[in-house]
């Protein structure tokens, strides 16, 4: 292992709560705010971590033991997830499957989590999480496996393997439409994986906020902190999904970091100005917004083929 | 060999003197365990020495059956569904033994006993039979076997009519399975399993109608969609360590046939592929949302079996795919990560259904909604069954994940170098495995959470207890299989070539080939699952030193202020599956009844809702009913003197001397 693969999971466990910064302060800019600081989720992480705890009398050790068990998934899958042309610690073939099978470990523990408070409010949060994520995920596969027919490495590359093809390889006139539905799919599953607008709204606890701020409701202490970086965590990876395949390599290693740096900092804009320019869609819309995602990696797949 | 007949003969000699002996008020469990237990350790010697690379054996015995003969084969195919068959069998059984009677009649568990050994006795057979009437003899003894144990409570209707839906269908799968043989035996002259996979059938007209008729006789029996109606009926009515063994291993037998069916078949065409990924695209999508509909918790498992022989069908379906374009990748990965899934399959599902069997004997509750909070109350059950949900679902580092991850390997291989309409249909079976998983996890946070988790919605609920330890010990024994398999999933994978030799007949090279592909992705799969719970302790340390200078409170839960929680407030089974199924009811149909709350003061309301699978035997009825009554206008052929019954038999056996001597 070298040291320099390092680098991609480090970048994500420093950087990833600075997204929800640029995140709030687009939002804040577009409505004529100030904003709060950039830095304040770093902040918030850190007094949650001192804080003591609320336990409901209903829980049980899974209430306890699932933000811990979410957190750790996505670490792991930090491991998984190369930025800026460097490969992550943990490179394989088809390592996006680990990665992905990941992100389902750390929903399952959330939402046991939240059936564990007994709670009819959590449970409906719970509900709506498994529902749209079970659409999520096809599409989210479809996507990387056109990527993977598109990068044409002999068989199922691994994610750094398929971004190094695909960014030198790709002839951008011929192949840019395809990948023009590849990443307008991956967004779609971004803002629907992380609860954002237009799939949810992350803005307050309650009424608005119908799936993952409804979940973690009864977390507080250490636990939320875990399951705000958690959240935080999983945001930077997905985005580093779509910045991976989409800027090109240069030679220097401290320039690609930087425009991959500057890549999810754009990233974060576009979901803010996302949140700012549209509302939460009505739920029952939504199911039909990820089958239109997947709708559009399976056509990216099959203009591929011709 | 000797070993496997010693072990034959242990459950027949077993069986038969538990039932002899038997009396309602002598309880004999524990010897008829013990004696499979023993069986089960005595067969797995040789399974496991011919797994390891121990020579294939081989046994003929003259028979009396006209074209029998007792011959019976142990290969490393043979052998991979022996040995899960065998474990779950002596597990599931140690586990009856510590459940003791169910039901409300109090009866003798003689013959519960006698048909389990003669089904563990039979499933045997099947997979070790070399002779077509041999292979038949022992599947129609498994299905007796198995009619009697699904309805050990037959004095209630429900489980006579699953009875009699489960005896009807698996007479039909074998009616099928005649014909397949009969054309076998035609093409080949020989009933011998040896001789047709030495001649083989070329591919052409009579291969085809060998393999539909091979996909739906085998395919009954394995509950392939829409020949599964018998499996939600006949799961949920039998007692639940015979449920563990019907899902867990006795499906399996459908799926064992058809690779040995393949085995004489020869090259399939494409179309059997695509044929396979629509079978498994049907059965797992439709298997897993029809168990999210379901009410009780048995009956949800049962649609999960159908989802998992679809998943299993989608690696058959790469496989098979492989095999006509001549990819030995995507042939080893495919049959690689069904036959793993076969092994998976048998560990997850069969724990799960003990544990539920233990749900229902602590609370006597078959629906969900007045479960919850059991996790509390039986801690050791609810983590075995979580684990088995966890590995289901196929989440990383359980064992589920590894076989979905072989399938997924072969499918993507093919949707990047494949041309285009194998690289679509391989395309398909990469996201209907993602949908599959999506679901699956929908469902079964729905089971753990609704009976596991919460507060108890009903009295019984509230003062379950925790099982023996004769129920405890097996399901635990499972769950670690759960997590070994998947943390020594590189491991559980060397064992496969061999088996796949002997299904493919491709040469050891290009398959040690195919799979060195999976190897590495495997060792880097089990590098980030030791560093998953590495992580997870570090962070469970520092949660408890950051927690110890803290103040940890306990109060209710977080109702807008209301203080006051019911457990009736509880969001139930039904409405956390709601929206999923009212998305697709158009797929699913469902009935809803709802008494709307009217008024300023709303007294009474009710809904209720019901998923019926439209592929009910019901389905079936118009179809039969007019069989029926054709065949009822020949009655009269049929006498109702006992004397003239006896008259007709003599008059044939003269017939057949006449013909034989004449």
């Amino acid at each position: 292992m070298k040291l320099l693969t390092l680098i991609p999971p480090a970048a994500a466990m420093l950087l990833a709560p600075l997204l929800f910064g640029v995140i709030n302060r687009t939002k804040a800019w577009l409505a004529g705010r100030q904003g709060r600081p950039l830095l304040q989720s770093y902040f918030d992480l850190w007094k949650l971590l001192h804080k003591g705890a609320v336990y409901s009398a209903t829980t049980s050790w899974i209430f306890r033991a699932a933000p811990m068990t979410a957190l750790a998934a996505l670490l792991t899958a930090s491991l998984l997830m190369p930025f800026g042309h460097v490969a992550a610690p943990l490179e394989f073939p088809a390592d996006f499957l680990l990665f992905i099978g990941l992100l389902g470990l750390a929903r399952f523990a959330t939402v046991l989590a939240a059936l564990d408070t007994g709670s009819s409010f959590e449970g409906m949060g719970a509900s709506r999480e498994v529902f749209f994520s079970a659409l999520a995920e096809p599409v989210l596969l479809l996507a990387l496996a056109t990527l993977v027919r598109q990068a044409q490495a002999g068989g199922p590359g691994s994610l750094a393997a398929v971004f190094q093809r695909l960014t030198t390889r790709v002839h951008w006139l011929h192949d840019g439409p395809i990948l023009a539905l590849v990443v307008s799919a991956l967004l779609v599953v971004l803002l629907a994986e992380n609860a954002r607008v237009p799939v949810d709204d992350p803005q307050t606890h309650l009424e608005l906020t119908m799936i993952h701020e409804v979940m973690v409701l009864d977390h507080s202490g250490p636990d939320l902190a875990f399951i705000v970086y958690g959240t935080a965590l999983k945001l930077w990876l997905l985005a580093a999904l779509v910045v991976g395949m989409v800027l090109p390599p240069v030679r220097a290693i401290w320039l690609n970091m930087l425009l991959a740096t500057v890549g999810m900092g754009v990233t974060a804009v576009a979901v803010g100005v996302v949140e700012s320019v549209m509302a939460r869609l009505r739920l029952a819309l939504v199911p039909q917004l990820l089958v239109g995602a997947g709708a559009l990696a399976a056509a990216a797949f099959l203009l591929g083929l011709a | 060999m000797t070993l496997l007949l010693a072990a034959l003969a242990l459950l027949l000699g077993g069986g038969i003197i538990v039932l002899a002996t038997s009396r309602p008020h002598r309880d004999w469990s524990w010897l008829a365990a013990g004696v499979v237990v023993v069986a089960a350790i005595v067969g797995g010697i040789p399974a496991v020495q011919v797994l390891a690379g121990g020579t294939v054996s081989t046994l003929h015995w003259p028979w009396a059956v006209p074209f029998g003969q007792f011959a019976l084969g142990l290969d490393p195919l043979s052998a991979w569904f022996l040995l899960p068959t065998l474990l779950l069998s002596a597990l599931a059984a140690i586990y009856g033994a510590g459940y003791g009677k169910s039901g409300a009649e109090p009866r003798s568990l003689g013959p519960v006993w006698f048909f389990y050994c003669l089904l563990v006795l039979s499933m045997v057979l099947v997979v070790l039979a070399r002779n077509a009437i041999l292979f038949l003899f022992a599947w129609e003894l498994m299905a007796v076997a198995s009619y009697f144990l699904v309805t050990v409570e037959h004095e209630r209707p429900e489980v006579r009519q699953a009875g009699w839906i489960y005896l009807a269908a698996t007479q039909v799968g074998t009616a099928f399975l005649l014909a397949l043989f009969l054309l076998l035996a035609r093409q080949t002259g020989s009933m011998d399993f040896t001789v047709w996979a030495a001649r083989g059938i070329p591919a052409g007209g009579w291969a085809a109608v060998l393999f539909v008729l091979a996909a739906i006789g085998l395919g009954t029996k394995a509950g392939f969609m829409p020949l599964h109606g018998w499996l939600p009926e006949a799961h949920p009515a039998a007692p639940s360590h015979v449920s563990a063994l019907m899902s867990g291993v006795m499906i399996k037998t459908g799926i064992y046939g058809f690779l040995r069916v393949l085995t004489f078949l020869r090259t399939p065409p494409l179309w059997w592929g695509w044929t396979f990924i629509g079978i498994g695209m049907t059965s797992g999508v439709l298997g897993v949302l029809w168990a999210l509909a379901q009410h009780d918790l048995k009956r949800l498992l049962a649609y999960h079996s159908i989802e998992n022989i679809g998943i299993i069908a989608l690696g058959m379906g790469v496989g098979m795919i492989g095999w006509s374009t001549g990819s030995a990748p995507l042939m080893v990965l495919g049959f690689g990560g069904a036959l793993l899934h076969v092994l998976n399959h048998s560990l997850f599902k069969g724990l799960l259904f003990l544990a539920a069997g233990a749900v229902l004997q602590q609370t006597g509750e078959h629906d969900l909604d007045r479960l919850g909070g059991l996790l509390r109350r039986m801690p050791w059950t609810g983590t075995a069954f979580l684990i088995g949900a966890a590995a289901i679902c196929g989440l990383p580092p359980l064992n589920g994940f590894i076989s979905e991850f072989l399938i997924f390997l072969g499918a993507l291989r093919g949707v990047a170098l494949a041309p285009g309409a194998v690289a679509v249909s391989l395309l398909a079976v990469v996201a209907g495995l993602g949908l599959i998983g999506g679901l699956a996890v929908a469902c079964f946070t729905k089971a753990f959470g609704v009976v596991f988790l919460g507060t108890p919605r009903s009295e019984s609920a509230r003062t379950a207890a925790e099982v023996g330890p004769a129920m405890i010990g097996p399901m635990l024994i499972l769950a670690a299989a759960c997590i070994l398999v998947g943390l020594l999933a590189p491991l559980a994978v060397a064992t496969l070539p061999r088996v796949l030799t002997n299904l493919t007949g491709l040469p050891t090279a290009a398959i040690h080939g195919g799979l060195a592909g999976a190897v590495g992705p495997l060792l880097a799969v089990v590098t980030a699952s030791v560093v998953l719970l590495v992580i997870l302790g570090l962070l469970m340390l520092w949660r408890r030193r950051l927690l110890s200078r803290q103040v940890v409170a306990t109060g209710t839960t977080w109702g807008c202020g209301y203080a006051q929680p019911t457990p009736r407030m509880q969001y139930t089974a039904s409405s956390f599956a709601q929206p999923l199924l009212s998305w697709t009811s158009a797929v699913l149909g469902g009935r809803r009844q709802l008494t709307a709350p009217n008024g300023y003061f709303p007294a009474a309301a009710s809904l209720h809702t019901q998923t019926p699978d439209p592929l009910h035997p019901d389905l079936y009825r118009p179809a039969l009913d007019r069989i029926g009554a054709g065949l009822a206008r020949q009655r009269w052929l049929q006498p109702a003197a006992v004397q003239l019954c006896i008259l007709y038999i003599a008059l044939a056996l003269l017939a057949l001397l006449i013909w034989k001597f004449g």
